[in-house]
C-alpha cells in the first residue's frame, strides 16, 4: 500500500511538470481505489451502489480542476482521499442520507481489488448537453471520438489553443453543473 | 461519458495550469482594495490631526492589531484552502491580535488617564466604526472569496469567516486612520464588533461561494 501511495506521488509530480502520460497513468490507477471507496460509501448509506460511477466522475473532476492546491512536496493520497470523502459526503447529502463516511473507506481499498470494466454515469451525460455546443463539440471529440487536441482542431477549423480553451471551459463548466444542479 | 472517456479528456487538459490560491487571492485584494479606498476617502478621510495622533503610541497599536488580523488570516485562509488542511495547529496564529489587544489594555490599564474606563470605551465614533468597517469590508470580502475559489476547502463557511476576518482586518487598517478613539478599550470594543459582523457574513457567503 505504502509503494503504491509512493508511486501515485511521483506519478503526480510527473504529471505536473507536464507528463501527459503519468497523468493518464495516475488517474487510472486511482480509479478503482475510488469506485470501490464510493460504493461502500453507497451501501453503508442504504444508497443503490450502481450510483456509484457518478461520484467517481466527480471526484476525478474535482482532482484535476483542484490540482494547484497540491502541495508537491506532500504525500498524494491524503490529498486525493481528502477530495474523495468531501465528493462522497456531497453526493450522499444530495440524496438526503445520513451520512456515515468512514476515512478507512478511501485507505482500506486492497491493491487485489478486481479492477472493472469502465462503466458510464448518467450525470455527467446529463450536463455535457446543456454546454455551449462548442465546448460540448470539443468534449465529445476528444472523449467519444479519442481524438487529439490537433485533430480536433482540423475537425473543427479552430487553433489548437482554442481547442485547449474549449476543452479546460468545458470541464470547468461541467463540474460547476454538476455542483449546482 | 464512461469513466475512461472521462480520464482521457483530463490527460488531454494536463497542459492547463491554474494560478496558486495565493496568488489568485493577492490579485483579488488588490483589484478589490480601490473599490474600498474610495469609499474611505469619499466618505471619511483621514483624521486632520494624525501627524500628532502618531505620536500617540495607542494609535500606533490599533494598527498592530489590524494588520496582525489581516496577515494571520490571510495565512490560516490559505492554509485551509487545501482539501486535507484542517484548523488543527494553525487556529492560534488568528490569537495573535487578540493577544496584542490584550497586552494594549493592559498597558493602558497601568498608565494615569484623564477620562473614565467607560468613556474611553464608548468612545465618539462607535457608530462610525460599526458602519464604516463592514462597508469598506464588503468589497473587499468578495474579492477574497472570489480569489479563494481557486481552493478546495474542507469546510467552506469556515474559509467564508476568515475571509471575513482578513477582510475586516484590511478594512479596519484604513479605517483605524480616521477614527480619533485610540484607547485599545474601545478597540477591543467596537473594532471587534464590526470585525465579528463581517466574519458572519464571510461565512453564509462562503458555504455557497466555496463549495467545490
Amino acid at each position: 500500500m505504502r509503494e503504491r501511495e509512493d508511486e501515485w506521488t511521483g506519478l503526480m509530480r510527473s504529471a505536473i511538470s507536464g507528463d501527459e502520460a503519468a497523468y493518464h497513468r495516475l488517474l487510472k490507477a486511482v480509479t478503482p481505489v475510488l469506485r470501490a471507496a464510493a460504493r461502500r460509501g453507497l451501501a453503508r448509506a442504504g444508497q443503490p451502489v450502481d450510483q456509484s460511477e457518478d461520484i467517481v466522475q466527480d471526484i476525478l473532476l474535482a482532482v484535476h480542476l483542484k490540482r494547484q492546491t497540491w502541495d508537491t512536496s506532500a504525500p498524494f493520497a491524503p490529498w486525493l482521499f481528502a477530495i474523495a470523502r468531501n465528493k462522497l459526503i456531497d453526493a450522499l447529502r444530495r440524496r438526503g442520507r445520513r451520512i456515515f463516511v468512514n476515512i478507512d473507506d478511501f485507505a482500506e481499498t486492497l491493491p487485489g481489488e478486481t479492477p472493472e470494466p469502465t462503466a458510464s454515469a448518467t450525470e455527467v451525460n446529463a450536463q455535457l448537453q446543456a454546454l455551449p455546443a462548442r465546448q460540448r463539440d470539443v468534449l465529445q471529440s476528444i472523449a467519444v471520438d479519442s481524438a487529439s487536441i490537433k485533430d480536433t482542431a482540423a475537425k473543427f477549423a479552430m487553433s489548437e489553443g482554442a481547442v485547449r480553451v474549449a476543452l479546460h471551459r468545458g470541464l470547468s463548466s461541467l463540474t460547476a453543473k454538476l455542483r449546482d444542479r | 461519458m464512461d469513466t475512461d472517456q472521462l480520464i482521457r479528456t483530463l490527460a488531454a487538459d494536463n497542459a492547463y495550469r491554474a494560478r496558486p490560491v495565493g496568488f489568485a487571492l493577492m490579485l483579488a485584494l488588490l483589484a478589490a482594495a480601490p473599490v474600498s479606498l474610495l469609499i474611505f476617502f469619499a466618505e471619511l478621510g483621514v483624521r486632520p490631526d494624525v501627524t500628532t495622533a502618531m505620536r500617540n503610541p495607542f494609535f500606533d497599536l490599533k494598527f498592530a492589531v489590524t494588520l496582525a488580523l489581516a496577515a494571520s488570516a490571510i495565512a490560516v485562509s490559505l492554509h485551509l484552502s487545501r482539501p486535507e488542511a484542517s484548523l488543527r495547529g494553525f487556529g492560534w496564529w488568528l490569537l495573535i491580535p487578540a493577544g496584542i489587544l490584550v497586552a494594549a489594555i493592559s498597558g493602558e490599564m497601568m498608565m494615569p488617564q484623564r477620562t473614565p474606563m467607560m468613556t474611553r470605551l464608548i468612545g465618539k465614533n462607535s457608530m462610525a466604526c460599526m458602519t464604516a468597517i463592514p462597508a469598506m469590508s464588503l468589497p473587499l470580502l468578495v474579492g477574497a472569496l472570489y480569489g479563494l475559489r481557486q481552493g478546495a476547502p474542507a469546510r467552506p463557511a469556515v474559509v467564508g469567516a476568515v475571509a471575513g476576518l482578513l477582510s475586516a482586518g484590511l478594512a479596519a487598517t484604513v479605517y483605524a486612520s480616521h477614527c480619533t478613539d485610540d484607547s485599545p478599550l474601545f478597540v477591543a470594543t467596537w473594532y471587534t464588533l464590526a470585525t465579528a459582523i463581517v466574519a458572519s457574513v464571510g461565512a453564509l457567503m462562503g458555504k455557497r461561494a466555496l463549495r467545490y
